[in-house]
């Protein structure tokens, strides 16, 4: 059906993988962090459904099914985390979390 | 009878080791039983030997009582062997004999003291000591005793250790005679690298072999065996620790500042003489020495105004005496002045004691006064030790001794006339300064009343010392008059004999010379003390008698030349460099450590950065291969 | 056919771009949704419906609404001064820097392992299903315990701690104590 190299859908989801890690390294609030860390989640999956779909197996969809399970519960745990975290520090600021260090 | 030796020095040991250890169990009568007790025994057992040995003398001329091998490795024997032979039958003597008469009298010296138990099982273990260390028959043992009476007189100085003053004194007398003793540690290294052996008639046996006369290596280990002498017995200039010892009570002054431990340094220069006559430089030197330090420490006595302190001056003048015999060879003679000089010595600071403990700790001569009546009987003695001390002719056991010294002084081959004249001037000072301190103590108008009388535990010592120190110098009489050499004689084969000049027929002008150098003094001491001149007052305060007093600057000089120096080393080094470093080594990690710490900041966007860098950095690595 | 994918894989990272360098929260998040939405047309394109509907049923629609909601919940939309102070252009160089040289990495491995490309088919959902519950079945039932333990962990871990008054104390200050 559609005839583009494999090295652009490998490039494009490595575009977004480094958008995802980017944001992750510049936002300091938290909720925008876990955005970032989600996109970096998509775009691993997309790779993986590429793959699949270039050796024309069920097994990257398959994958891509666990790592959106994956997600879901690491997402819901997260934003718990995170109400926790607003409900003792008062602030969404992920640096606010460094005291354990001591 | 060579079981009886080993004895000799064993007894007081165990009597240290029960009194030690048991001490504080025991009642009071029991401790000073067992401390006077076996010292006594010891005394018995060597009188019994002597006669022994001096009616049937054994093969040899010695007797040796092997106990035990001490060390045997490869290239050196050391055993625990006792010899005995005339000298060490004379020092054995003199040190069992007039310490079981000091340990007699400090059981009433001592009765109110707490340390009871502890002073006497410090005095046994000092005669152990002393013991072993005269009757030692190698080097090794010798030092072993040595070490032992140098830690006594050090625990016996300090007695009285809640006084920081008397602790002073006591490290003084330490850390100046380790200087000797360091001396002495490396003269035995250099006698056993050249002989392989430390046993004393075997060291002398080769010295005289394998060494000429005047050979650097002998010149050498006599230099250094002179050292530990001079610190032992405070000679110059290793003098200056006696005076101060006299912080330590009465009998202990007269044990081991008068009679003993002080003639360890002479024993120990006639014991190895073979090998000090192989080196005539250094009896020059020991000659000098000795005359030079009895000057000095005359000049001193001079001025104290201590009643100890004059006493522990005079006891420096006299071993100068018994080093200036031995420097010009007249070995036997320096030995018998020993002998008399531990009797009227010992003698005179126990009546000094008595006199002190009875006027409730006064020590200034110039506080006491008239106590010619008060106190009679030490009157008597201290008046009869301070004869026999100045050498009163004829009657006291001082002048046959001394006067033996100042004939060879004139008349040996090795000796000079500077020499008699250093020994007849300081024979001048002896008096003048004996009886310028009797004059001043027991004569005049009393200042101090004694608190109470001497009870008789103290006073037979001092009867039976002054009786010794007037009819012991019979043994050993001069030709002209009357010819007795008992002494010399026990001497014959083991002491070389003095040689003289043909200047030998001198020696009556001599005597009476020496007896009118003693009246001399007696006269001057009566016109300027007793009468109390004018010249006196004002000499008194005059700044050569602050000099003299103060032992001729010798502690300033040392303070200046060694204690400042190190004083102010420890000072520089208060931060204590040489060990900065290794401080710094530990600094400079933890000074990484922080800088490293630095990255676990907590942060979590901060660790992803990291871990980014990391992927990076390994996909270039893994690229480029 | 091939212009489809290159439009819906620009107008993904554009949004992307957008979302997280947006100061307000529930703006990223709405950018973050079409990014989401634009790599669904992605996978449909190469031949993955199912998944592409799962993607935006579940992803776009059960994630990003969470989030949404969380934000709403603490309501955070409106705190644009702070974000301001934290989104300095300064912070952006590292960063950028690090992403510049993992791209270069990218496209230089990229381009060094080339491969053939050959047209895609379309593998239908009844595939993907045959093989969820044939060949990974166990792995299956392992993502429904761990969606068990997301559940349970959520729910404990955002449960808010009450302040705990000791039951004998009363609650009108003065404290006697009553036994009960």
């Amino acid at each position: 059906m559609v005839t583009v190299s494999m090295e652009m859908q490998i490039l494009f989801a490595g575009l977004l993988f480094l958008t995802g890690l980017v944001g992750f390294l510049v936002r300091r609030n938290i909720i925008f962090m876990l955005m970032s860390i989600e996109i970096m989640l998509n775009s691993a999956a997309l790779v993986f459904v590429i793959a699949g779909s270039h050796w024309m197996q069920t097994d990257g969809q398959v994958m891509f099914i666990f790592i959106l399970t994956v997600s879901a519960a690491e997402v819901s745990v997260g934003l718990a985390l995170i109400l926790q975290m607003y409900h003792h520090f008062k602030t969404l600021d992920a640096d606010a979390l460094k005291k354990l260090r001591d | 009878m060579t079981t009886l030796i080993w004895l000799i020095p064993v007894l007081p040991l165990l009597s240290f080791l029960i009194i030690a250890l048991f001490g504080r169990l025991l009642p009071k009568k029991a401790v000073a039983i067992l401390g006077f007790g076996s010292v006594a025994l010891s005394a018995v057992l060597t009188i019994v030997a002597g006669i022994g040995f001096l009616s049937s003398p054994p093969p040899e001329g010695v007797i040796l009582s092997k106990i035990y091998t001490w060390i045997e490795t490869a290239g050196f024997t050391a055993q625990i062997a006792f010899l005995f032979d005339p000298l060490s039958l004379v020092f054995c003597f003199v040190i069992t004999f007039v310490g079981a008469l000091i340990h007699l009298y400090s059981i009433e010296f001592m009765s109110d003291d707490d340390g009871f138990s502890r002073f006497f099982a410090y005095m046994n273990l000092f005669v152990g000591s002393m013991l072993i260390l005269v009757l030692a028959d190698n080097l090794l043992l010798l030092y072993l005793g040595w070490e032992g009476v140098g830690l006594c007189s050090y625990l016996l100085i300090g007695f009285w250790y809640k006084e920081p003053d008397n602790g002073y004194a006591a490290r003084k007398a330490f850390i100046v005679t380790r200087i000797g003793d360091t001396a002495m540690i490396l003269g035995l290294f250099l006698l056993f690298v050249s002989f392989g052996t430390l046993d004393i008639s075997d060291l002398m046996q080769d010295a005289s072999e394998k060494w000429v006369t005047g050979s650097p290596l002998a010149v050498i280990s006599a230099l250094l065996l002179l050292g530990g002498a001079l610190g032992k017995s405070a000679q110059l200039p290793l003098q200056t620790w006696l005076p101060d010892a006299m912080a330590g009570p009465s009998p202990v002054s007269a044990l081991i500042h008068a009679a003993t431990m002080v003639t360890a340094g002479v024993y120990l220069i006639t014991r190895t003489h073979v090998l000090f006559m192989l080196a005539p430089v250094v009896m020059t030197a020991i000659a000098i020495i000795g005359a030079v330090t009895l000057l000095v420490a005359g000049f001193s006595a001079l001025a104290q105004t201590d009643l100890k302190r004059v006493l522990a001056y005079s006891t420096i003048s006299q071993i100068g005496y018994m080093f200036l015999a031995m420097g010009i060879g007249a070995w036997s003679a320096g030995v018998f002045h020993f002998m008399i000089h531990a009797f009227f010595k010992a003698l005179l600071f126990l009546s000094a004691g008595a006199v002190i403990h009875l006027l409730n700790h006064e020590h200034d001569i110039f506080r006491m006064g008239g106590l010619r009546k008060k106190l009679p009987v030490i009157y008597i003695t201290f008046l009869i030790g301070g004869a026999s001390l100045s050498a009163l002719p004829l009657i006291t056991a001082g002048f046959y001794s001394k006067d033996q010294i100042l004939w060879f002084g004139w008349s040996s081959v090795i000796s000079s006339h500077w020499l008699w004249l250093a020994g007849i001037t300081g024979a001048l000072l002896t008096s003048l300064y004996t009886f310028r301190m009797i004059f001043i103590t027991f004569f005049g108008e009393t200042k101090t009343e004694p608190a109470h009388k001497s009870g008789l535990i103290m006073t037979i010592p001092l009867i039976v010392l002054a009786v010794l120190s007037l009819v012991g110098g019979f043994i050993e009489m001069p030709e002209n008059i009357g010819p007795m050499h008992l002494f010399s004689g026990l001497f014959d084969g083991f002491l070389p004999d003095v040689i003289l000049n043909e200047r030998g027929n001198h020696e009556l002008i001599l005597q009476i010379l020496s007896g009118v150098v003693t009246f001399g003094g007696i006269w001057l001491a009566y016109r300027l003390f007793y009468k109390k001149s004018a010249f006196a007052i004002r000499y008194k305060e005059s700044r050569i008698n602050k000099f003299f007093y103060s032992g001729w600057g010798f502690d300033r000089l040392y303070a200046l030349l060694f204690v400042r120096p190190t004083a102010w080393l420890s000072e520089i080094d208060k931060k204590d460099f040489i060990d900065l470093i290794y401080k710094n080594i530990a600094g400079v990690t933890v000074y990484f450590n922080l800088i490293v710490s630095r990255t676990q900041n907590g942060k979590l966007r901060w660790y992803v950065l990291v871990l980014t860098i990391g992927i990076v950095v390994i996909l270039t690595f893994m690229i480029s291969l | 056919m091939n212009s489809i994918f290159y439009i819906a894989a620009s107008v993904a990272v554009l949004s992307s771009v957008m979302a997280i360098t947006n100061r307000n929260a529930i703006h990223a998040l709405l950018y973050l949704i079409i990014s989401l939405l634009s790599v669904s047309v992605v996978f449909y394109i190469l031949g993955a419906p199912l998944i592409a509907a799962l993607e935006v049923i579940v992803y776009a629609g059960a994630i990003m609404v969470l989030f949404i909601f969380v934000v709403m919940m603490l309501n955070i939309g409106m705190e644009e001064e702070i974000e301001k102070g934290w989104l300095t252009p300064k912070m952006w160089i590292v960063p950028a820097i690090l992403a510049a040289i993992l791209m270069g990495i990218f496209i230089y491995v990229l381009k060094v392992f080339h491969t053939e490309t050959t047209g895609t088919e379309i593998i239908s959902p009844k595939d993907v299903g045959v093989s969820l519950f044939t060949t990974y079945l166990i792995a299956v039932e392992i993502a429904g315990v761990l969606l068990l333990a997301g559940i349970v962990g959520a729910y404990h871990l955002g449960r808010q701690q009450k302040k705990v008054i000791h039951r004998f104390l009363v609650k009108d200050g003065s404290d006697k104590k009553e036994v009960t």
